[in-house]
């Protein structure tokens, strides 16, 4: 059941998203991104998902925020309008198709804490039961996490590694590759 | 392009958050235990002190050879993770199952709680190197170029 705030916050998130991409002042686009992000981080908080609202505040808000400056400040920051009306429309059509995909798989989701629901039913309950007893940790996300599913973290990590890495390669210049 | 701001209450306060910031970072990773946070955001949040003087100051100088090779220290993160989760596995037991870690006069869950530090220390290494060498990276494509 969404309360009336979820509802309020939901329209921002769209609002501030449309905003970013119709503004045409890049760093007015970044901000407007970031206010998203921040929308999005209370409407996660306003779920119950604490950890997820938390790493969307510092992650979305935050150091992508931070990454598009530093990228302001090695280009012009007007955005530069070019007509490509057969690539928008391509753009739009798959992102229509999309858009419906996601919200056709959504039909079949269970409602946000249904104890009767799939996912209820399998390991969380043991997660939720004995994940203080098990790892001495109260914050069951974090048991969750860094314990229960430390591989997928692991892999996670490695992913942002990766990243990393390839952000290196592309960006570093070239003339002390030798070195 | 984008000048950094010469205004005195700017300056003030980055360098009045910039510790702030990180002493937050600190507080999330090692009270990731028990309330919202982890070695993502406090990793995050190590990258965003470092990356917000630029904000402030402006680019000035040039890199460092460790600046420039800051992507190593994120290597090093994720093989503090992989080795705290190596030990339990050449004893004999599951990959990352710190019951099983070596330290006398505990109980597995006392150890499953430090191996869950442990590995939160390395992400936040990881994740705050990888973000940091990102934003070098990014500043060094912008050396030479009229900044």
């Amino acid at each position: 059941m969404m309360l009336f705030d979820d509802y309020l916050l939901l329209t921002l998130v769209i609002v501030t998203a449309l905003g970013a991409v119709f503004v045409r002042d890049l760093f007015s686009g970044v901000l407007t991104l970031a206010a998203y992000s921040f929308f999005l981080a209370l409407l996660w908080a306003g779920l119950g998902a604490v950890d997820v609202a938390f790493t969307e505040a510092v992650v979305g808000a935050g150091l992508s925020t931070l990454f598009f400056l530093v990228a302001l400040f090695l280009t012009s920051h007007q955005e530069e309008v070019r007509k490509q009306f057969k690539v928008q429309m391509m753009a739009l059509g798959s992102l229509g198709i999309l858009g419906f995909l996601l919200l056709f798989g959504s039909v079949d989701l269970p409602v946000v804490g249904d104890p009767e629901s799939l996912p209820s039913k399998h390991v969380s309950s043991h997660y939720l039961k004995k994940s203080l007893e098990e790892t001495d940790t109260p914050n069951v996300v974090t048991a969750v996490l860094a314990d229960y599913r430390g591989f997928d973290t692991l892999g996670e990590t490695t992913v942002i590694f990766t990243a990393g890495i390839a952000c290196w390669m592309l960006l570093r210049r070239r003339d002390d590759s030798a070195t | 392009m984008i000048r950094p701001h010469d205004s005195v209450i700017v300056h003030t306060l980055a360098r009045v958050f910039i510790p702030i910031i990180q002493l937050f970072a600190l507080y999330v990773l090692i009270h990731g235990h028990d309330s919202p946070g982890g070695g993502f955001q406090a990793g995050t949040l190590f990258a965003a002190s470092f990356i917000l003087p630029v904000i402030a100051f402006g680019i000035q100088g040039s890199l460092t050879v460790l600046e420039r090779r800051a992507i190593i220290l994120g290597g090093i993160g994720i093989l503090l993770f992989a080795g705290i989760g190596l030990i339990p596995l050449l004893l004999g037991e599951e990959f990352l199952n710190y019951g099983e870690l070596p330290i006398p006069g505990m109980e597995a869950s006392a150890r499953r709680h430090l191996g869950i530090l442990g590995i939160e220390i390395g992400v936040t290494i990881a994740v705050a190197a990888t973000a940091v060498s990102i934003y070098y990276s990014l500043r060094e494509r912008g050396e030479g170029e009229g900044n």
